[in-house]
């Protein structure tokens, strides 16, 4: 699904991601951890294409196809899907007109014509209530005045109503509530499929509790340090990324 | 990858659509300024003395006035003399009947999308189609006539209907009300002229389309409607001009009059061609446009939509003479590339109990320059008066300017007057986070910039709520970088 070979990006001439390797099939969910500052968050706005970033070597396939020879949009329209961790507010624009608008820019990039408003408005009550999302906030305006929570509950929302093949939840979990962290969770996990992969990246353990991963990499300093199976999460938790600054240095030496 | 400056430099180019020019036979008078002019254009309409005189007060005013100065631009130089002030298409014969207006100019307003078939027409949209200084064609004319409904061109009520235009004319703009005022009286052409009596709701919205066509001309026309006791009209307007190098004036006046428990909704949808990328060409929208709630519990409506022009001057404003009045003003001004602004509305509350609300929406892109100025003035009789203003800047850019100049003159203390006001800009954030959903740039602007909007397009009548969003999207195509 997603094959990332020795991505090299910059932001402002500065080097932050150093060389990435990762490969995630299609089906499975991989966790990205690691320390503030060791460009998780970057990896995540590259693969999207955000456009202070410039990458300077490397490749990325996506389902076969050079990614970053698209547009934001395109990558979007081929299903790539980023959960953002600061979502932005767009005062005067429903939620739901934004999602009709994207969906059917999708649909069309794909060559099927725009829903009927009445299908459209099917599938909004059946993902709204497969990721349990508040039907209040529907014909609010996109984001405005939403809690944290809420905004992020509506990136899963968008999630499920786009139907992406590849989902990356960019720090979903931070400021969350235990209880808000638990409906995220949940919503993710019914997306789950045999065709749907994930790319969880998040700072603390915690998440992974409830949406479990088949691999954890660890990323330290623009590298993925460190790959293992889910326990590592756990492992890491315990000894903190102190201990990985330490088996870095000592690998370089 | 392309990034979004280049996808947006190649939509910036794109022309206005409107740009094109009618080949028809022209009816024109020579050019320059002088109690002659007047007299020519009093004769070509066949006018009566009394309107005559009046023009011609109307021209010794604006002789002894001068250009204004506290304007937040600056007032290029205006060669009176160098402008027509009168430009007809010539007519064949008399026209009785749609069926004779030239086909030339059935096409021109065909191709801007205002059939005036009635077959084709809108249906529940009554036109009133203005050609330089003359009205072509009024549609619906005899079915509103039914209701007692009148609405013609103005040329047509000084005529038939003398009375009511007597006794109107000036009574909202007088004659020497502002210098752009003055020229109107002295040499204005054609323009609408309404009136729904008492008790009638006029059961189809009212529009004139303007249309500037010849080169060198001036349009300068002057609309009037009145709504008798408890009546209700919506009327609106729309306007377009070829492109041109050189600037062409537009010094309209407008003067609405609502009696007890009348409702006048005006909405105003502004195309006129805003200049090339560089500034150069381009309408001067110059205009004097005010209503007066004369009667208690009538209401005056403004909506506006500004998205042409080179420079865009005007305060569609409100007497709220009768008690319980209301007034509003509801306003979205473009400024892209070199286009000027300077908008906004007067609420005079002299009533008790009258109320106002502004909501102001301004969008600068490019180089444009968009000023918000308002005054809200509350006399002593007004007790209980209470206004609510909303006053948002929108930047889109980083070389575009936006202002607030809000006056508020209260003499009665038992009013409320509240101002809120915002500036923010689209940001990259908001594009990027569109674009991340399958969104294009183009389209992505166009999302954030109605969403802006909403309230103020909200205000339009159905029909054209669809089509101000249209061209707000297609005005601002291109803007961000």
């Amino acid at each position: 699904m997603l094959t990332i070979k020795n991505l090299h990006a910059e932001v402002e001439g500065k080097e932050i991601l150093k060389g990435i390797d990762l490969e995630i099939p299609r089906g499975e969910v991989h966790a990205i951890m690691g320390p503030n500052g060791s460009g998780k968050s970057s990896l995540a706005s590259v693969l999207a294409g955000r456009e202070n970033y410039t990458v300077t070597q490397g490749e990325v396939i996506f389902d076969g196809k050079d990614l970053l020879e698209m547009s934001p949009e395109d990558r979007a329209r081929e299903g790539v899907f980023l959960a953002f961790q600061y979502p932005v507010e767009i005062p005067g624009v429903s939620n739901l007109h934004f999602l009709k608008t994207a969906l059917n820019e999708i649909r069309a990039y794909k060559g099927l014509p725009a829903l009927e408003a009445k299908e459209f408005l099917k599938l909004t009550k059946e993902k709204q209530q497969l990721v349990d999302f508040n039907a209040n906030l529907m014909n609010r305006s996109l984001n405005e005045g939403f809690s944290g929570g809420e905004k992020k509950r509506n990136e899963i929302f968008q999630l499920a109503m786009l139907d992406p093949k590849l989902g990356i939840l960019d720090e979903t979990d931070s400021g969350l509530d235990i209880d808000a962290l638990r409906i995220v969770a949940n919503g993710v996990n019914k997306l789950r499929s045999a065709d749907k992969s994930f790319l969880v990246i998040t700072h603390y353990q915690r998440l992974l509790d409830y949406i479990v991963p088949d691999f954890v990499h660890v990323l330290y300093d623009g590298r993925i340090v460190k790959t293992g199976p889910k326990e590592l999460a756990l492992e890491l938790e315990e000894k903190g990324y102190d201990w990985l600054k330490e088996t870095v240095v000592h690998e370089n030496v | 990858m392309r990034n979004s400056n280049e996808i947006i430099d190649d939509i910036a180019n794109k022309e206005y659509e409107f740009g094109f020019t009618t080949d028809i036979e022209m009816d024109i008078a020579p050019a320059g300024l002088n109690e002659d002019t007047i007299r020519f254009i009093s004769a070509k309409k066949e006018e009566p003395e009394w309107l005559l005189e009046w023009r011609l007060k109307g021209y010794q005013a604006f002789k002894k006035m001068q250009m204004p100065g506290w304007q937040h631009f600056k007032l290029p130089e205006i060669d009176f003399q160098g402008v027509s002030y009168y430009a007809a298409p010539k007519k064949k014969k008399q026209l009785s009947s749609l069926d004779e207006v030239d086909p030339e100019l059935l096409a021109t307003f065909e191709k801007l999308g205002i059939p005036l078939n009635e077959q084709k027409a809108l249906s529940g949209v009554a036109v009133d189609a203005v050609f330089d200084s003359v009205s072509v064609a009024t549609t619906f004319k005899e079915k509103l006539g039914e209701m007692g409904v009148i609405f013609c061109s103005f040329g047509e009520a000084v005529k038939h209907h003398p009375d009511l235009v007597k006794k109107y004319l000036g009574s909202v703009v007088p004659h020497s009300d502002n210098i752009f005022a003055a020229l109107n009286a002295a040499v204005f052409s054609d323009g609408s002229f309404v009136y729904i009596p008492k008790g009638v709701r006029c059961p189809m919205e009212l529009s004139t389309y303007f249309r500037i066509n010849a080169q060198n001309t001036g349009q300068f026309e002057r609309t009037l409607i009145i709504a008798d006791d408890e009546s209700y009209v919506s009327y609106l307007e729309g306007c377009t001009a070829p492109m041109r190098d050189e600037n062409q004036l537009h010094a309209a006046v407008v003067e609405l009059v609502a009696l007890d428990h009348a409702e006048i909704k005006y909405s105003t949808v502004q195309n006129w061609y805003p200049g090339d990328k560089e500034g150069k060409g381009g309408i001067y929208n110059f205009v004097t446009k005010r209503g007066i709630c004369k009667g208690k519990s009538s209401k005056i409506s403004w909506t506006q939509v500004e998205t042409g022009s080179s420079i865009t001057w005007k305060y569609p404003s409100v007497i709220l003479q009768g008690d319980d009045a209301q007034g509003e003003f509801y306003s979205v001004a473009v400024t892209r590339n070199r286009q000027i602004a300077d908008t906004g509305t007067k609420m005079h509350h002299i009533g008790r109990n009258t109320k106002s609300r502004i909501i102001s929406k301004g969008i600068s892109a490019g180089e444009g320059d968009n000023t918000y100025r308002g005054l809200v003035q509350v006399g002593p009789r007004a007790h209980n008066a209470r206004n609510f203003t909303q006053c948002d800047s929108l930047l889109i850019g980083n070389r575009c300017g936006a202002h607030t100049f809000p006056y508020i003159e209260s003499r009665n203390k038992s009013a409320t007057v509240e101002h809120e006001a915002t500036t923010s800009k689209i940001g990259e954030d908001q594009i990027f986070y569109l674009n991340q959903r399958g969104i294009d740039t183009e389209k992505a602007v166009a999302l954030i910039v109605n969403g802006y909007a909403k309230e103020v397009l909200n205000q339009l009548p159905m029909e054209f709520a669809v089509e101000a969003q249209k061209l707000l999207s297609i005005t601002l195509e291109g803007s961000v970088g």
